[in-house]
């Protein structure tokens, strides 16, 4: 009988059928609404719109749910609509020292102008799972501040008017922002690009190499200077008219991480800098991509490359996790031409070692015999 | 919060015009440099990377209305994931499908390339998982882009060498790699070696697709292709003992299909539209069902 594959058509329907039942599970449940998981599970939703790289609550909620709450199938889903949509033009840079500020710290300093806000954090709560949360009670108005009127300085900028810290740097007056989207990638990258490689590349994968850095692969002895999360205004030039104006407020999170350094041949003793920005409130992808972009700095600063953290084409080129995804996954597809090839190989090779085998096995007998 | 009356209506095979436009010139360039990877901006698509994202897009690059499309992986029509890109395609460009390898203008394949020979009106793409042939060699894409450069390629030839000296032949039964025209070493995409010989002074156009790695490559109409070897080591293709169960081709590829919990197995044609139609014109293998009947 023949027993291959056949009626994939039908499989397949009948396979996505399943899966929006699952999807949608106990019938006799209520659905979830989009606004539930855009109010009620925001951070899925930045890391979502932060790895996607489309900054879109409600569409970003909408792929959540689609993928059954699997975050990197729903930064595929999200990624997949982007890749559609006309590019009108690039936004100037955000400017977060204007920042409309919800969270604000620095590790380097007691205190500083505009001082310390700790924000919506989960940093000093007790990790016990709270029952109350169980059931669905009443949750207190919370206690804000007026925000500041005035913009406030970063710690980096604090840090440069005693020349301690490397400046801002400066980009050529023609310097056309790259973009990662647009254009295919090359090494070694521009900073520009590499950062946007970092800023949607996957969490977990950063987090990693940030972590590795802090252990001793490629150490470099950071410091957060400054953790800043709120909203941002995105401005965008507008040729016909001759100003900026504004197409809304986004929020984002922004690290800036302070490292030792000791000074090279190419450059003097001083504070360095790793930067990282990301979409939403998302502390933790902010400070490891902050953590990944100063190792990756290592050749430009000519410190020695020996760790992971450093080699920019091994940490971009895997950062991507819908890539990842995809080349890992494909390899439950069918493979039975390459196998059947290989098949044949080892069939071959095995019947030389026998018949070999076979051989010295003869020879050494015919040898016992003769002694 | 937006409302999203519409999510988006897509233009003609997904891809926006200047998308298209960006993929053609990447092949136009392709074509000019035979078996040079070209960089080009790949885009996300709406199935996973490793899955023929490259060739989607070559394909959706390259199609127009009037076109025929047949969709193969592993040389068979009817394989999931050849089944999800027809689909795919009938969807965003609604042109006919077809699993005729004669009828086609358009074959999309992974891991084969079909039986029958192909002809001047038609365009093989192949997805493509890893364009380098040097990846294993150099895992670093900057050392392998300068030995493509400076035709640096004894470091394959001494891979091909070592398999000799360990084995007595050289041990890579697919994406055995090519030279193109005498110049780039290119990896022929997962194919098994026996489809080599197919490529040389090929009538069709062929190009290849890496959406993940991002590169387009292609091999002209009526160019060289020579499989790596050396003068006394020729280059071979597999062979089979037996013919197709099926259809009684011999000298084509065939799959081993495992019958029962003991053993036994039989060999078919890999090419599915290659059996019917050796089917259809009256060849019969000793388990194909007019055989079968004849015996009881």
């Amino acid at each position: 009988m023949y027993v291959a594959v056949k009626g994939g058509e039908t499989a397949i329907n009948n396979a996505h059928r399943l899966l929006a039942d699952r999807r949608r599970g106990d019938r006799s449940v209520p659905a979830m609404h989009l606004e539930q998981i855009v109010e009620q599970l925001g951070l899925a939703v930045d890391r979502i719109m932060s790895e996607g790289s489309l900054y879109d609550c409600e569409l970003a909620a909408l792929a959540f749910k689609q993928a059954r709450g699997d975050m990197i199938e729903a930064i595929f889903l999200l990624r997949a609509y982007r890749t559609t949509l006309p590019r009108f033009g690039y936004s100037n840079p955000v400017d977060t020292n204007r920042m409309h500020i919800e969270r604000r710290i620095s590790a380097t300093y007691k205190d500083l102008p505009g001082g310390q806000l700790l924000g919506p954090t989960f940093d000093y709560t007790h990790r016990l799972l709270d029952p109350a949360l169980m059931g669905s009670q009443d949750v207190e108005t919370p206690v804000t501040k007026q925000a500041a009127e005035q913009s406030t300085p970063r710690v980096s900028q604090l840090l440069t008017q005693e020349g301690l810290i490397e400046s801002d740097g400066d980009l050529p007056d023609d310097h056309q922002t790259g973009d990662l989207t647009r254009e295919p990638m090359e090494f070694p990258m521009a900073r520009d690009v590499r950062l946007q490689a970092l800023s949607r590349g996957d969490e977990g994968f950063l987090l990693a190499l940030g972590y590795s850095t802090q252990r001793g692969f490629g150490r470099s002895h950071p410091f957060v200077g400054e953790i800043r999360i709120g909203e941002v205004d995105v401005e965008i030039d507008i040729p016909e008219l001759g100003f900026a104006i504004n197409l809304g407020r986004i929020r984002v999170t922004e690290c800036q991480m302070v490292t030792q350094f000791q000074g090279s041949a190419k450059s003097p003793p001083q504070f360095t800098r790793g930067y990282g920005l990301v979409f939403g409130q998302s502390e933790r992808k902010a400070m490891a991509m902050s953590l990944v972009d100063r190792s990756l700095r290592a050749r430009e600063l000519g410190e020695d490359l020996t760790a992971p953290a450093q080699d920019e084409e091994f940490v971009i080129s895997h950062a991507d996790n819908v890539q990842a995804t995809g080349f890992v996954e494909h390899l439950k597809l069918p493979h039975y031409v390459d196998f059947q090839a290989e098949l044949d190989l080892v069939r071959r090779m095995r019947s030389e070692f026998e018949a070999a085998q076979e051989r010295d096995g003869n020879a050494g007998e015919d040898l016992e015999a003769a002694e | 919060m937006n409302t999203h009356g519409e999510l988006a209506t897509y233009n003609f095979a997904y891809l926006d015009e200047q998308t298209k436009r960006m993929i053609r010139r990447a092949i136009l360039k392709a074509i000019a440099i035979p078996g040079y990877q070209v960089p080009f901006a790949s885009r996300e698509m709406p199935m996973p990377y490793g899955w023929g994202t490259g060739g989607v897009q070559v394909t959706a690059a390259v199609i127009g209305p009037d076109d025929t499309l047949k969709v193969i992986d592993q040389g068979a029509d009817d394989t999931t994931n050849a089944v999800s890109i027809r689909a795919f395609f009938q969807k965003v460009t609604n042109v006919a499908v077809t699993t005729s390898t004669r009828q086609a203008t358009i074959i999309q394949t992974r891991h084969r390339i079909p039986e029958e020979q192909l002809g001047e009106n038609q365009i093989l793409v192949y997805q493509v998982p890893i364009p380098e042939p040097l990846r294993f060699l150099e895992p670093r894409e900057t050392e392998t882009r300068k030995m493509h450069a400076l035709e640096e390629y004894g470091l394959m030839h001494v891979k091909l060498y070592e398999d000799i000296a360990r084995n007595g032949h050289i041990a890579t039964t697919y994406a055995y790699p090519v030279k193109v025209e005498g110049r780039y070493v290119m990896d022929p995409s997962p194919t098994p070696k026996f489809d080599n010989p197919k490529m040389h002074m090929s009538q069709a156009l062929q190009l290849f697709g890496a959406g993940r790695e991002k590169r387009i490559y292609a091999i002209p109409p009526y160019t060289e292709v020579v499989s790596l070897d050396f003068e006394d080591h020729p280059f071979e293709v597999q062979t089979f003992k037996d013919p197709c169960a099926l259809c009684a081709a011999t000298g084509v590829y065939l799959d081993e299909v495992i019958l029962d919990d003991k053993g036994s197995r039989m060999f078919v044609c890999s090419d599915t539209d290659h059996c019917e139609n050796r089917r259809n014109e009256g060849h019969h293998g000793h388990l194909s069902g007019q055989a079968l009947e004849a015996q009881q």
